[in-house]
C-alpha cells in the first residue's frame, strides 16, 4: 500500500510537468492549429539558461523569472518572424519549420553547454512536513509551483481584458478583428506564454532527469499524451490529462511489478513507459481525437 | 516504352504508355556505368594497372548514399507523393534492419536472402500502421509518427523481444564477402549489391508513379475529397502506400545493417527520422531524383558537417562551435522559405528556364 | 461632409474580381441600404470597407482614407460591423462577448453607460449574461452581434443581412430596434439586405448593386413605390 501511494504521489509530481507541457501545446494549438514539436527543446534551452545563471551565482528565484521573461520574448519572436509569414503555407512546410526549430535549439544547447549530463540543484529546501513519507520536497515543489502557475494563467485568461482578447482571437479571429483586437499580436503573445510555461516546466524537471540536451524528448511525448487525453483543444483538459498520464504510467508500472511478484512473469515495467505513452497517443488519435474534454471541429466541405 | 513526338513549335515531348515508361536510355547508361565501376577497379590490377583506383572507403560512401536514397525514396513516396506526413520513418528503417539481422544472426540466413522477408514484414507493418492513420490528417499524423519515432528505441529494448532483438547490446552480423572467389573487396561487393537492389526499387516506383495509380496517389494528396468522388478508394490507396513506403525504407534499413554489421536499439533514435525528413525536403519533395539528391545530401553532411560547422564558426568569429544539426535546422527553415521544391525542384526550374530560352532563340 | 465616401471601389478574392466600380456615399444620420441579387457584391462591399478583402479605389470615412488599412484599425475609427452569420464568439459567455467588443475603449464609465444602453434595447441579453453565447437562438445572437457593434460606440454601423435565417416576427422586432438606435443613439447605418422590401421600409436611401457595380440609386420611398424599378432590379 505504501508503495502504491508513493507511486501515485510520484505520478502526480511528474504529471505536474506533463500538465505544464500539455498546456503549452494546447495554447499554441488552439490559437494557430499548429502542433509545436519544438516545445520540448525550447523548454530544455530555458532550463539551461537558468542553470547558466545559477553557475554565475544568481539566486534561483531571481534566475527563474528572468529566464521566463527571456523565453517569453523568444516565443514571441519565433511566432512573429518565423511562423507568421508562413500563415498560408501547407501543413508540411509548417511541420518542417517546427522540426527545424527543434534541431536548432537542441544543437545550440549542445554547442553552448556541451552534451554531458549535468546535475541541476533543486530549489526546494528539505523540510519536514506531513506526507513526507510519500512526497519528496522537490516533488511537492513541482506540484505546488505548477498549481500556482495554472491559477495565475486561469486568472489571467478569465479576468483580464487581454486574456479575454486572446481567447476571442483564438476562437474567432475574424470577429476579434471586428472588435479591434490585434489578432496577429495575440498569436505572438500566445507563443510567448507557451514558451514561458515551458521554461518553468523544463526548469522544474531538470533536477529529476538531469540536465542534458536530450532531456525533454520523452517528456514531450508524455505531454502529447496528456494533451490528447484531455482534449487538444481544451486547456483545462490538457492540465487534467497531464496529471492523468503521470499517475497512469506509474500505476501501470506498479501493477506490472505486482504481477511480476505474484507470477514471476514480467509483462510491463518502468522501461515501457514511453511505449505506453505512444499507445495512448495513437489510441486517442484514432478512437477519440477530441479527448475527454475537447471538441472536434466539423470540417465544412 | 517511350516514344517522342515533336510539336509544331519544335518542342519534343515524351509520350508514356499506360504503365509508365521506366527509365530513359540515359539513365540506363548511367546505371550500367555505375555498376561497372567496381568491376573496372577490381580488374585493373589484374592487367597491370594501379590498384584501388577508387578506394574501398569511397565505395562505402557511395553505398551509404544509395542506401539513404532508398530510405528517402520510401518517405517521399508517402509524404511527397501521397501527402501523408511521416516523422517516424526511422521506425521502419529499424524494423527492416532488425528483421534482417535476426534472420542472419539467429538462423544464419545469407544477408541478401532476407530481403524478401524484410520487404513483406515491413509492408505489413506499414499497412497496419497506415490503417489507423487513415483518419489522421496533417499535424495529427505528424504527431503520431513523431511519437512513434521517440518510442522506437524503448520498444526495441522490450524484455520479451530480447530473444529476437538481442536487447540493449543488439546483434552482431558477419561480414558480407563476394562469393565464388570473385575479385571484389567486401566494400566493392556491397556496393554492387546495394546498386542491384536500388535499381528495381527505383524502377518500380517510377512506373508506379507514372501510372494511373500514381496519379491517384497524387490526387489523394492534392484534393482528397475530389479524389473520393471520382471513385478512388482512398482508404486502400493510403494504407497500401504506407505499406509500400515502409517496405522500401525497411529494405534500406536491412542493407544498412548489412553494411555496418551491427544493430542496436540506440542506433535508431528520433534523429534518424528527422535525417530522412531533411533528405527529402532538401532533395526535393515528390521527386525521384530528389530522393537521390537527398541521399547524397545526408551522406555529405554527415561526413563533412563537422568541418563545415567549424569553418563557419571560425569565419563568422562565433564564440561557440556550431553543431551540424544547427545547420540542418537552419537549412530546413531556409528551404521552406526560399526553395520549397528542394534541389530537384531547383534543377527542374533551371531546365525549364533553359528550355524556354532555347526555344526563343530558335533551337529546340 | 459625407460620413462615408466610396469611389471606384474594386475588390478581389484571390485572383477573382468581385467588385468592378462601386461608387456611393453616405451622409451622417440616416440609414442607407445596399440591395441586389445574390452575388451582386453587397457583402463584398461591406467587407472592403472594413479591410477584410483585398481592395483598390478610394474609401473615405469622415474624410480620412481607409483603403488598405487593417480591419482592427478601421474598427478603432468607430466603424461597427455586424457580420454575415453574426460572428458570435460561441464559446464565450454573452457578457464576455460584450466585454471583448469594448476591448479598445479606454473610458470605462462610457463603456458602462453603453452597456446599459444595450440592455435597454435588448433586455433579453441582460437576462442571459452568463449563458454561453453559442446556445442562444438565432435572433438572440443577432441582437448580440448588433450589441457588440454598439459597444464600439460607432458612428457608422455596417449590417450584413441581419434578417438571414430569422423568423419574420423576430426580424420585425430587430428592425424596429435598429430604427430606434439610429434615431436615439445617432448611429448611421449601412444595411445590406437580400430582403429588399424589409430594407426599403427601414432605410432612407437605397443603392442597387449588380455584378460589382452600382446600377441604381434613389430615395428608399421612391424606389419602394416604383414598380418598374422594383421589377427590373429587385425582382418583385
Amino acid at each position: 500500500m505504501e508503495q502504491l501511494i508513493q507511486q501515485v504521489a510520484a505520478g502526480l509530481a511528474n504529471g505536474a510537468i506533463y500538465a505544464c507541457l500539455a498546456l503549452a501545446l494546447v495554447m499554441i494549438f488552439v490559437s494557430t492549429d499548429h502542433i509545436n514539436f519544438a516545445q520540448g527543446n525550447l523548454a530544455m534551452f530555458s532550463a539551461y539558461l537558468v542553470w547558466q545563471f545559477l553557475q554565475w551565482g544568481l539566486n534561483f528565484w531571481l534566475a527563474l523569472p528572468i529566464v521566463v521573461v527571456i523565453s517569453f520574448i523568444i516565443g514571441v519572436a519565433i511566432e512573429r518572424f518565423i511562423l507568421r509569414p508562413l500563415h498560408d503555407a501547407p501543413v508540411l512546410s509548417i511541420v518542417v519549420v517546427f522540426i527545424g526549430l527543434l534541431t536548432i535549439f537542441f544543437s545550440l544547447a549542445g554547442a553552448i553547454w556541451g552534451h554531458t549530463i549535468n546535475a541541476f540543484p533543486s530549489p526546494f529546501p528539505k523540510f519536514n512536513f506531513p506526507g513526507a513519507a510519500y512526497f519528496g520536497p522537490h516533488q511537492i515543489g513541482m506540484i505546488l509551483t505548477t498549481i500556482v502557475l495554472l491559477l495565475l494563467l486561469f486568472a489571467f485568461f478569465r479576468f483580464t481584458p487581454l486574456g479575454l482578447a486572446m481567447r476571442a482571437a483564438a476562437q474567432n479571429p475574424a470577429s476579434a478583428r471586428l472588435a479591434g483586437v490585434r489578432v496577429d499580436w495575440m498569436l505572438a503573445l500566445g507563443w510567448g506564454l507557451a514558451a514561458a510555461i515551458g521554461a518553468v516546466a523544463g526548469t522544474l524537471v531538470a533536477p529529476v532527469v538531469y540536465l542534458e540536451p536530450n532531456m525533454m524528448a520523452s517528456i514531450l511525448l508524455y505531454g502529447f499524451a496528456g494533451a490528447l487525453i484531455g482534449g487538444i483543444s481544451s486547456p483545462g483538459g490538457a492540465v487534467a490529462g497531464g496529471f492523468i498520464v503521470g499517475v497512469l504510467e506509474n500505476l501501470i508500472s506498479y501493477f506490472g511489478d505486482v504481477v511480476q511478484n505474484l507470477t514471476g512473469l514480467y509483462i510491463i515495467g518502468n522501461g515501457e513507459k514511453l511505449s505506453v505513452a505512444l499507445l495512448i497517443v495513437i489510441t486517442v488519435l484514432t478512437l477519440k481525437p477530441a479527448g475527454l474534454f475537447g471538441r472536434v471541429s466539423v470540417k465544412r466541405v | 516504352m517511350a516514344t517522342t513526338t515533336t510539336t509544331a513549335n519544335g518542342v519534343t515531348r515524351k509520350q508514356t504508355s499506360r504503365f509508365g515508361a521506366g527509365f530513359s536510355r540515359n539513365v540506363w547508361l548511367l546505371l550500367i556505368a555505375l555498376a561497372l565501376l567496381p568491376v573496372v577497379v577490381a580488374l585493373l590490377p589484374l592487367v597491370g594497372g594501379p590498384a584501388e583506383v577508387i578506394s574501398s572507403y569511397t565505395f562505402l560512401q557511395l553505398s551509404l548514399m544509395i542506401v539513404y536514397s532508398i530510405a528517402v525514396l520510401g518517405l517521399n513516396l508517402l509524404t511527397g507523393f501521397n501527402g501523408q506526413i511521416s516523422l517516424g520513418h526511422g521506425a521502419f528503417f529499424a524494423a527492416g534492419a532488425y528483421v534482417a539481422a535476426a534472420l542472419v544472426a539467429h538462423h544464419h540466413w545469407p544477408h541478401m536472402v532476407t530481403l524478401p522477408v524484410v520487404a513483406l514484414f515491413c509492408f505489413v507493418l506499414g499497412y497496419l500502421f497506415g490503417l489507423p492513420a487513415l483518419r489522421l490528417e496533417g499535424h495529427y499524423l505528424a504527431l503520431a509518427t513523431f511519437s512513434l519515432a521517440i518510442a522506437v528505441p524503448q520498444i526495441l529494448k522490450y524484455r520479451h523481444l530480447e530473444g529476437v532483438t538481442g536487447g540493449v547490446q543488439g546483434l552482431n552480423l558477419p561480414k558480407i564477402v563476394a562469393p565464388w572467389g570473385l575479385p571484389f573487396t567486401p566494400d566493392q561487393w556491397m556496393y554492387l549489391l546495394v546498386l542491384v537492389v536500388a535499381v528495381p526499387i527505383f524502377w518500380f516506383t517510377r512506373n508506379l508513379l507514372d501510372s494511373r495509380t500514381g496519379r491517384a496517389l497524387m490526387a489523394i494528396r492534392d484534393q482528397p475529397m475530389a479524389a473520393a468522388t471520382m471513385g478512388i478508394n482512398i482508404s486502400q490507396y493510403k494504407a497500401i502506400t504506407f505499406g509500400l513506403s515502409a517496405m522500401i525504407t525497411g529494405i534500406a534499413g536491412a542493407l544498412h545493417a548489412g553494411m555496418f554489421r551491427f544493430v542496436a536499439p540506440d542506433s535508431y533514435p528520433l534523429e534518424l527520422s528527422i535525417t530522412f525528413l531533411v533528405g527529402m525536403v532538401v532533395g526535393g519533395l515528390a521527386s525521384l531524383p530528389g530522393a537521390i539528391f537527398g541521399g547524397i545530401f545526408v551522406q555529405v553532411i554527415e561526413k563533412y558537417a563537422d568541418s563545415i560547422a567549424r569553418s563557419l564558426s571560425s569565419t563568422l568569429h562565433l564564440p561557440i562551435d556550431i553543431e551540424p544539426w544547427t545547420i540542418y535546422g537552419i537549412a530546413l527553415i531556409l528551404l521552406v522559405y526560399l526553395m520549397p521544391t528542394g534541389i530537384a525542384g531547383g534543377i527542374a526550374r533551371l531546365r525549364r528556364l533553359m528550355n524556354n530560352t532555347g526555344r526563343r532563340s530558335g533551337t529546340s | 461632409m459625407p460620413l462615408l465616401e466610396v469611389e471606384g471601389l474594386k475588390a478581389f478574392y484571390g485572383q477573382t474580381q468581385a467588385l468592378y466600380d462601386v461608387n456611393f456615399s453616405l451622409e451622417p444620420g440616416g440609414i442607407t441600404t445596399l440591395l441586389g441579387a445574390n452575388g451582386a457584391g453587397k457583402t463584398t462591399t461591406l467587407r472592403a470597407i472594413c479591410g477584410m478583402v483585398r481592395a483598390a479605389g478610394t474609401i473615405k470615412f469622415e474624410g480620412q482614407p481607409i483603403t488598405g488599412k487593417a480591419t482592427e484599425d478601421i474598427v478603432r475609427l468607430r466603424v461597427g460591423h455586424v457580420p454575415e452569420g453574426r460572428g458570435t464568439f460561441t464559446n464565450l459567455s454573452v457578457e464576455e462577448n460584450l466585454r471583448v467588443a469594448a476591448y479598445t475603449r479606454k473610458d470605462q464609465a462610457a463603456v458602462a453607460r453603453d452597456l446599459d444602453m444595450v440592455f435597454e434595447y435588448f433586455p433579453l441579453l441582460k437576462q442571459r449574461l452568463g449563458q454561453q453565447a453559442g446556445t442562444l437562438s438565432g435572433g438572440e445572437q443577432q441582437m448580440l452581434a448588433i450589441s457588440r457593434a454598439l459597444m464600439l460606440s460607432p458612428r457608422l454601423m455596417l449590417l450584413d443581412e441581419p434578417s438571414f435565417g430569422l423568423a419574420p416576427m423576430i426580424v420585425q422586432e430587430i428592425f424596429r430596434i435598429m430604427r430606434r438606435i439610429n434615431a436615439e443613439a445617432k448611429v448611421s447605418m449601412l444595411l445590406v439586405e437580400q430582403n429588399a422590401a424589409l430594407a426599403l421600409d427601414l432605410a432612407d436611401h437605397a443603392y442597387v448593386l449588380e455584378t460589382g457595380r452600382v446600377v441604381m440609386s434613389g430615395k428608399a420611398s421612391v424606389v419602394k413605390n416604383d414598380e418598374a424599378i422594383r421589377k427590373s432590379y429587385l425582382g418583385y
